[in-house]
C-alpha cells in the first residue's frame, strides 16, 4: 500500500517534484496535488510572452493530463487548501473532505504585493501573477486603455512588455534609480533601460507611487513629486511575498518563508516545502531554477536516498522584454574584486565580470548572453581563472579553443 | 610656366626616389591619383618596379600638402599671396646681403631637385648673389665618391654603366644593401648569376638582404674597407695581376700609392688582422677578384659615408686602374647613387665645391662660367658644405638659409644641434611639398609651395649618365610652381631679371645644355652639347640618353677604357689612401659603434613613402638591430625597447635581434622624424666628423650605448585621421589601409585612455575594460565601419595588430565581427552559434537551426537532442517559431523547384 504524499500548489515546483518522484520512487507513494488556480500546471515563466501575444495561453500548460494519470497522481485543481491539521495528518479543504496524509509538501509560491498606498483597492488596479491576470490585462490592452506599470523588477517590465506589445500605452514607475537592481548594476540597468524604451515603454526610474487617485476607478497615479499619470489601470508588480498562511497556521516555523532545512523538511517532520515559498538557509528564493534543484533532493530523500540541498547560487538567466539578460553571483564587485566590462550600446550588449582572489565571482550580462552558462559555472567552480582572463569576455570558443587532434 | 592639363593619357616619367632611375608610366585615375606601371623601354629597368616604386600611386594625394605661400606673423604661418611672398624673400635677402655679405647667405638643396630647378639655384647664389654656400643632401650621400673620382679621374665620372651589371662575371658590392637600396639593379645582378653565373661577393659590418644566396660574405669592421682594398692592391701586385701596360700609359702615382697599400695591410694575414676576417675569406677575395677580368666593385653609403670615405673611394679605383678594369664591357668601379637626381646636381655644380658643369674654382673656370652667365658677382672659391654650413648658421655667421626639398632637421648628423641652429637665423626659407615636418616646424619664417613629383617636369640623371624626363600627369595643386619658377621670380626681385628670365624648364635645359658644351673640346668630361639647341618639342619627346652627348660626335657610354683622364696630363691617378681609422673612439660607456641606413620599403624622412599603406607594412616602427651577444651582454630582448644613447643624443627604439648584426654594432634605420615617431629620430645620435676632401659625414660609426627601457603598455591605435596622442608616450604613425596607425609604448595610468578617446569617438562606441589585468580597448564605429578603435594592453597582450588592422579596412564590419573586434584576436575558426534562444542550456539560433534543418520537427524533438526549451521552457515560442520559418523556406523551396521543373 503506497503512502497518501499530499502536494499543495499547482505550479512548476510541484510538476517538477512529481517528474522527480516518478524517476526515483515510483510506486512508494501515492501522490495527490491541490491547487487553487483552475487549470493544470503551467509555465508561469511563459505568462508575459502570452500577454504579448507570442504564445497561446493553452501553450504553456507545462504537462498534459495523460501525464499526470500515467504517474498515478490525482489532480485536484480549483481547489483551495485551507487547514493542516499536523496531529491528524489531516489537510482541509474548502467545500471539501479532509485528505489525509503521510507527507505533505507545501508549494504554494508567492502571492503579488500590493503597495499599501491610497486607491490600491479601486477599480482598475491589479496585479500580474497568474493566468486570470493575464486574461484581464489582455482586454484592457485590447482596449488600448493607459496602463501604469508600478515595479521595474523582472515582473513589471514583463507585465509592461507584454501590454505593450498587446497595444497598450504603458508608463513603468519604479522607486528605485535602477530597473531590476536586485540583478543589475548600474551600466547594465542603463542599457536594458534603453532597450526596452525603445520598444515603446515609457520609464520613470525614482518614482514613488504616493497614491491612486479616482472615483470608483482608477483615473490616475500621483508620484512623490506630486507629478500625476493619467491612467485606466494599474498593476502593481512591485514584488511577492511567500504565500505562508497554511504553513504559519499550522504552527510551523515560518519567518519570511517556510524555514526548511537541507531535506526541505520543515519544522514538522512530515511536512516539507519547496519553491517560493520555502526559506532555506535564510533565503527564500523567487526564481524557478532554485524550486528546481530543491525538488530533485526532496524526491530523493522521499525516496529514502541520500541528498542535502546546499543551496543555489542564484542566476537570472532569461529574457526580459525580448532582451536576454543575466546575472550571478556578486555582480556589483565591491572592494577586493576587479572587474571586467564590455559595452557596445549599438549592439545592445554589456557584459560585466567580476573577479575576486583570482576566481570569477559575479557576472552580469545584456544582450549578448551566449556565454552565461559557461560563466555560470565558472562561478560556481571557483577554480582560478588567470589563464583565461584575457579573452574570458569573448566567450568560451576563444577562450578555449578546441584542441587541434 | 607650364600649364598642363591632365587627360587620362599614360605618361612616361621617372621614378623619384633612388639613382636607378627607373621608368614610370603613369596614367592618372581622373580623382587624383595615378595607375603605376613600369616602363618596359625604359633603359634601366625595362619595366621592372620596386615595392616603393610600385607604390607611387599611393602617395601623389594631396592630404597635408602645402598649396599656398605662408609667412610667419607672429609666431604663427599665415597664408599670403605669393607676390608678398616673393617681395618678402627678396627684401630680407637683399638687406642681408648688403649689411652682412653674400656668404651670409645660403641654399640647401635636394637631390630630388630637376636638373632645372638644380641649375637656376646655382645660378643665381655663384653667378648674381656671389657665394658658393650652396649645398645639397646629396653631400651625406656621395659626395666622398665624386670627391673620390675627382681625385682619380680629374672629373666626377661614373665611368662604367648599367650593362656592366649584366656582364660582369662577379660583382662586388662594398658597403652596399642594393638589395633594398636600388632593388632593380639588383635584381639584374641576381639575373646575371641566374643566367650567367655571376658571382657575387658583399662586404658589409651588417648581413644585410643583399648577402643572402651569394657567393662571398665579408663582414668587415667598420671603417676598415681601406685595408681590405689596400691588402687587396698589394696582392694583385704581388700575384703578377697588375695590366702593366694600362698602369703605364695612363695612370701616375703608382708606386707611392702601392707602398702606402703595403703599409696599411702588406698581406693577406695582415689584412685579415686590420678587417677582422678570416685569413681564408680574404684569401678567397682576393684571388677571385684577382682571376676576375669583368669584375665591377659597386660602393654606396658604406663606403662614402665616413670621415675618410674618399680614401675608401679611391682605395677601390686604385684596384681597378691597377687592373685595367676601367670603363670595360663589365669591368669598372661603380657608384651607386642614393638620390633620384644626385647625379643632375653634380652636373650643374649644386655642391659648395664645384661651381658650375663639372667646372671647379679656379681662376680661368671662374672666368669662363662669368662670361657665359654674364655674372655680376660670380663666387670665386669654394662654399661651405652641408655641415660646415649649419655650423656657420649656429655660430650667427650665415644669417639667411634657404631650404629646398629637403629635411635637414631630420636627416643631418648632430640633428638636434641642427634644428636649434636654424631657429638662430634671420630668414629661413622652406620650398616644400608639405605643411609640416621637422623642419619646417623649427622657426621657418616663409613656407614656398611647390609642386611634387607627378606634377613638377624637367630632367634627372641617374647612377650611369643617363638623363630622363621626369614628366607631369598632374595638375598644379593650389598655388603650387616649379622651383626654378619660385627662384627666378625672387631673381627679378633683385634685380638680375635679364638673367633669369625663363619661360620653360626646356629653356633652361638649353641653357645647361650650353654651358656644358662652353669652351670645352673633350676637356671636360661632362658634355650635353648635342642638345644646346633641343626645341620645345623635341624637349618633350625626349627619350632617356646617356651622357656624354658631344655636339657632332656619337655618344660614348664608358669612359677610361683607354685612358682619357680629365686631369692636366690625361692620366688616371693611383691614391695613396691614409692609414684606416675611425674618427671617434669607443669608450667604457659607449662601448658600440651605432650604424645607420635604410630598410626597404620607405624613403628618406617618409613624407612620401610614409603615405603609402603598402610601405607602411613591411617595417612600421623605428629599430635597432642588435647582436644576440650584445644583446645579452647589455640586458635588451627582441621586441623589447631600448634606450641608444651617443654623446649627442638618444632613441628609445623597438630592439630586433639577430645575427644579422655584426656584434660591437647597432643599426638604426634613417627614416623616421619627429613627425612619425616620439624618439626615433636617429639624426640626433649621429655625430658630425667628416671627411676633409668630401665632406661627408661619418654617418655610421658614432660611439652608442644600449640599455633596456622598460614600458609597462604596448598598443595601437587606428583612426581614420591623424590624431594627436597623449604626452610622454612612446609612439609610431604608420600609414594603414584607410587610415592612419600608431604603435606606441606607455607607462601612465590606463585610466588617461578613456579620457583621451572621449572627445575623439562619436556616438557609437563600443569599450572593454580590464584595469586590473592592465587591459583598455575600444572602438567607435560610423555605420557599418570602425572609425577610431584603440588597444592598450601589457606588454605582448595588446591586440593582433593585424587581426584589427584588417577589420579597420574593412568598409563593413559584420555583427559578429564587432561581438568579437574587442578581443583583438582572429576569430577564424571560432565557430558561431548564433544569439541564444535557449538560456538554461546556452543553446543558439544557429545549433537550432541546423537541428531543424536535419529533422526534428517539435519543440520536444529539438529538446531530446539539444536540452533546449527543456528547463524554464521560455525559449519554446522561439523553438516554434523557427522550426515554422524553416517549414516556409523548406516550402518556398520545394515550390521553386516545382515551378522550375
Amino acid at each position: 500500500m503506497s503512502e497518501p504524499l499530499v502536494i499543495v500548489g499547482n505550479g512548476m515546483a510541484a510538476a517538477r517534484l512529481v517528474d522527480e518522484l516518478a524517476k526515483t520512487a515510483l510506486g512508494r507513494y501515492a501522490v495527490a496535488v491541490i491547487g487553487d488556480e483552475p487549470r493544470l500546471a503551467y509555465n508561469r515563466v511563459l505568462l508575459s510572452s502570452v500577454l504579448a501575444g507570442e504564445t497561446g495561453s493553452h501553450e504553456i500548460e507545462l504537462r498534459p493530463q495523460d501525464w499526470w494519470r500515467d504517474r498515478g497522481v490525482t489532480v485536484r485543481y480549483g481547489y483551495r487548501a485551507t487547514e493542516i491539521d499536523v496531529g491528524r495528518r489531516e489537510l482541509k479543504i474548502a467545500g471539501e473532505e479532509s485528505m489525509e496524509y503521510s507527507k505533505l509538501v507545501l508549494a504554494t509560491g508567492s502571492n503579488a504585493l500590493r503597495l499599501n498606498v491610497p486607491g490600491n483597492d479601486l477599480a482598475g488596479v491589479h496585479t500580474f501573477r497568474d493566468t486570470r491576470d493575464v486574461d484581464l490585462l489582455l482586454t484592457l490592452a485590447a482596449a488600448k486603455k493607459r496602463v501604469v506599470v508600478v515595479g521595474g523588477g523582472l515582473l513589471g517590465l514583463e507585465a509592461a512588455y507584454g501590454l505593450a506589445k498587446a497595444g497598450a500605452p504603458v508608463t513603468l514607475v519604479h522607486l528605485m534609480d535602477r530597473l531590476m537592481e536586485r540583478q543589475l548594476d548600474g551600466p547594465a540597468a542603463e542599457l536594458l533601460k534603453t532597450l526596452v524604451e525603445r520598444k515603446g515603454i515609457n520609464i520613470l526610474l525614482n518614482a514613488s507611487t504616493t497614491r491612486i487617485l479616482g472615483d470608483g476607478h482608477v483615473e490616475a497615479v500621483e508620484l512623490a513629486d506630486g507629478s500625476r499619470l493619467e491612467a485606466d489601470a494599474v498593476i502593481f508588480a512591485a514584488g511577492i511575498r511567500p504565500n505562508v498562511t497554511l504553513a504559519q497556521e499550522a504552527g510551523l516555523a515560518v519567518n519570511r518563508g517556510i524555514v526548511v532545512n537541507d531535506v526541505m523538511q520543515t519544522s514538522s517532520p512530515d511536512i516539507f516545502a519547496l519553491g517560493e515559498c520555502a526559506e532555506h538557509r535564510g533565503i527564500c528564493y523567487g526564481l524557478v531554477e532554485p524550486a528546481y534543484e530543491q525538488g530533485r533532493v526532496l524526491a530523493r530523500h522521499l525516496a529514502g536516498r541520500p541528498a542535502a540541498y546546499q543551496g543555489s547560487v542564484v542566476a537570472t538567466n532569461l529574457k526580459v522584454s525580448g532582451v536576454s539578460v543575466f546575472s550571478a553571483g556578486d555582480f556589483i564587485g565591491g572592494d577586493g574584486s576587479e572587474s571586467l566590462v564590455l559595452s557596445d550600446i549599438r549592439r545592445g550588449t554589456y557584459k560585466k565580470l567580476v573577479i575576486a582572489d583570482g576566481r570569477l565571482t559575479g557576472a552580469v550580462l545584456i544582450g549578448d548572453t551566449v556565454d552565461a552558462l559557461w560563466y555560470l559555472e565558472l562561478i560556481r567552480a571557483g577554480e582560478k581563472i588567470a589563464a583565461i582572463r584575457t579573452d574570458m569576455m569573448f566567450g568560451r570558443s576563444l577562450a578555449l579553443p578546441p584542441k587541434a587532434a | 610656366m607650364t600649364a598642363i592639363d591632365p587627360t587620362l593619357r599614360t605618361t612616361k616619367t621617372t621614378c623619384p626616389y633612388c639613382g636607378v632611375g627607373c621608368g614610370v608610366l603613369a596614367t592618372p585615375d581622373g580623382s587624383g591619383g595615378a595607375a603605376i606601371a613600369g616602363d618596359p623601354e625604359h633603359p634601366a629597368n625595362f619595366g621592372r618596379l620596386c615595392s616603393k616604386g610600385s607604390a607611387l600611386g599611393e602617395t601623389v594625394g594631396l592630404e597635408g600638402r602645402l598649396l599656398h605661400p605662408m609667412i610667419r606673423c607672429k609666431g604663427t604661418l599665415e597664408r599670403v599671396a605669393w607676390s608678398d611672398a616673393l617681395d618678402h624673400v627678396a627684401h630680407r635677402m637683399q638687406h642681408i646681403v648688403a649689411r652682412d655679405g653674400a656668404d651670409a647667405v645660403a641654399f640647401y638643396l635636394s637631390g630630388q631637385l630637376l636638373t632645372e630647378d638644380y641649375y637656376v639655384a646655382n645660378k643665381l647664389m655663384k653667378g648674381f648673389i656671389g657665394t658658393a654656400n650652396v649645398d645639397t643632401n646629396s653631400r651625406l650621400c656621395m659626395a666622398s665618391s665624386v670627391a673620390g673620382h675627382r681625385r682619380a679621374f680629374g672629373a666626377d665620372t661614373v665611368p662604367g654603366c648599367y650593362e656592366d651589371l649584366d656582364q660582369a662575371d662577379l660583382l662586388v658590392l662594398v658597403g652596399s644593401n642594393a638589395a633594398w637600396c636600388h632593388p632593380i639593379l639588383f635584381q639584374r645582378m641576381r639575373r646575371n648569376k641566374e643566367e650567367r653565373g655571376a658571382r657575387i661577393i658583399v662586404i658589409d659590418p651588417r648581413r644585410t638582404d643583399t648577402a643572402s644566396d651569394i657567393d662571398l660574405f665579408l663582414g668587415v669592421k667598420p671603417g676598415t674597407d681601406t685595408a681590405l682594398f689596400s691588402g687587396l692592391f698589394v696582392h694583385l701586385a704581388d700575384s703578377g695581376a697588375l695590366d702593366k701596360d694600362y698602369i703605364e700609359k695612363n695612370t701616375s702615382g703608382f708606386d707611392a700609392a702601392l707602398a702606402r697599400a703595403r703599409s696599411i695591410a702588406g698581406s693577406v694575414t695582415a689584412t685579415a688582422l686590420a678587417t677582422g676576417l678570416s685569413e681564408q675569406d680574404v684569401a678567397t677575395f682576393f684571388q677571385m677578384f684577382r682571376d676576375t677580368a669583368r669584375t665591377v666593385t659597386l660602393y654606396s653609403q658604406g663606403v662614402n659615408q665616413s670621415a675618410q670615405g674618399t680614401d675608401k673611394v679611391n682605395a677601390i679605383l686604385n684596384c681597378h686602374l691597377a687592373t685595367g678594369r676601367m670603363g670595360k664591357l663589365g669591368a669598372s668601379p661603380f657608384s651607386l647613387t642614393g638620390q633620384p637626381n644626385a647625379m643632375g646636381g653634380r652636373e650643374v655644380g649644386g655642391l659648395a665645391n664645384q661651381l658650375a658643369a663639372h667646372m671647379m674654382f679656379s681662376p680661368p673656370e671662374v672666368d669662363r662660367v662669368r662670361r657665359f652667365w654674364k655674372a655680376p658677382r660670380i663666387a670665386t672659391h669654394e662654399g661651405l658644405k652641408a655641415v660646415q654650413m649649419f655650423e656657420a648658421i649656429n655660430r650667427g655667421e650665415i644669417k639667411a638659409l634657404w631650404v629646398m626639398g629637403t629635411n635637414p632637421a631630420v636627416s643631418l648628423p648632430d640633428a638636434d644641434v641642427v634644428r636649434e641652429a636654424m631657429k638662430k637665423l634671420e630668414l629661413f626659407v622652406v620650398s616644400e611639398n608639405v605643411l609640416s615636418n621637422d623642419t619646417v616646424d623649427a622657426g621657418v619664417h616663409v613656407l614656398l609651395p611647390a609642386l611634387a613629383w607627378g606634377e613638377k617636369s624637367g630632367t634627372v640623371t641617374n647612377s650611369e649618365r643617363r638623363i630622363s624626363r621626369q614628366r607631369s600627369f598632374l595638375p598644379a595643386p593650389g598655388e603650387a610652381r616649379p622651383d626654378w619658377w619660385i627662384m627666378g621670380e625672387v631673381a627679378k626681385r633683385l634685380g638680375f631679371g635679364d638673367g633669369f628670365n625663363y619661360k620653360s624648364a626646356a629653356e633652361i635645359f638649353r641653357e645647361h645644355a650650353a654651358l656644358s658644351a662652353f669652351e670645352n673640346d673633350g676637356n671636360r668630361d661632362f658634355d650635353i652639347g648635342a642638345l644646346q639647341d633641343v626645341s620645345d618639342d623635341a624637349y618633350d619627346a625626349l627619350v632617356p640618353l646617356q651622357w656624354p652627348a658631344r655636339e657632332g660626335q656619337a655618344p660614348g657610354d664608358r669612359f677610361f677604357a683607354k685612358g682619357g683622364f680629365f686631369t692636366p696630363d690625361g692620366k688616371g691617378r693611383f691614391i695613396a689612401p691614409e692609414v684606416p681609422a675611425l674618427k671617434s673612439e669607443t669608450t667604457a660607456s659607449r662601448p658600440l659603434r651605432l650604424n645607420t641606413g635604410r630598410i626597404r620599403d620607405q624613403w628618406h624622412t617618409m613624407t612620401r613613402t610614409g603615405l603609402s599603406q603598402r610601405l607602411g607594412a613591411h617595417l612600421p616602427e623605428p629599430f635597432v638591430e642588435i647582436h644576440p651577444d650584445d644583446a645579452s651582454k647589455y640586458g635588451v630582448t627582441d621586441d623589447s625597447f631600448a634606450r641608444v644613447t651617443t654623446d649627442y643624443g638618444q632613441c628609445i627604439l623597438k630592439v630586433v635581434v639577430s645575427d644579422r648584426a655584426q656584434r660591437g654594432t647597432l643599426f638604426v634605420p634613417i627614416h623616421w622624424s619627429e613627425m612619425n615617431t616620439s624618439h626615433g629620430r636617429v639624426g640626433a645620435l649621429v655625430q658630425s666628423f667628416n671627411d676633409p676632401f668630401s665632406g661627408q659625414p661619418e654617418s655610421k660609426a658614432t660611439p652608442v650605448s644600449i640599455a633596456p627601457y622598460e614600458y609597462v603598455f604596448r598598443g595601437f591605435v587606428l583612426s581614420r585621421k591623424q590624431l594627436a596622442l597623449p604626452a610622454h608616450l612612446w609612439w609610431s604613425r604608420v600609414t594603414v589601409s584607410g587610415g592612419f596607425g600608431y604603435l606606441f609604448a606607455d607607462n601612465a595610468d590606463l585610466s588617461r585612455w578613456p579620457a583621451w578617446l572621449d572627445p575623439i569617438a562619436g556616438e557609437d562606441f563600443a569599450e572593454y575594460r580590464d584595469f586590473g589585468g592592465g587591459v583598455y580597448r575600444a572602438a567607435s564605429f560610423v555605420g557599418d565601419r570602425i572609425d577610431t578603435c584603440l588597444f592598450v594592453g601589457p606588454a605582448h597582450d595588446a591586440g593582433d595588430w593585424e587581426v584589427v588592422k584588417s577589420m579597420f579596412a574593412a568598409d563593413v564590419v559584420s555583427d559578429e565581427q564587432r561581438r568579437l573586434l574587442l578581443s583583438g584576436k582572429s576569430t577564424e575558426g571560432v565557430a558561431s552559434t548564433g544569439p541564444v534562444v535557449c538560456a538554461c542550456f546556452g543553446v543558439g539560433r544557429a545549433t537550432i537551426c541546423d537541428t531543424i534543418a536535419a529533422g526534428a520537427k517539435t519543440a520536444a524533438e529539438i529538446g531530446a537532442k539539444l536540452k533546449a526549451g527543456t528547463n524554464c521552457g521560455s525559449c519554446i515560442p522561439e523553438l516554434k517559431r523557427l522550426i515554422a520559418q524553416t517549414d516556409v523556406a523548406a516550402a518556398k523551396e520545394a515550390n521553386f523547384a516545382g515551378a522550375a521543373s
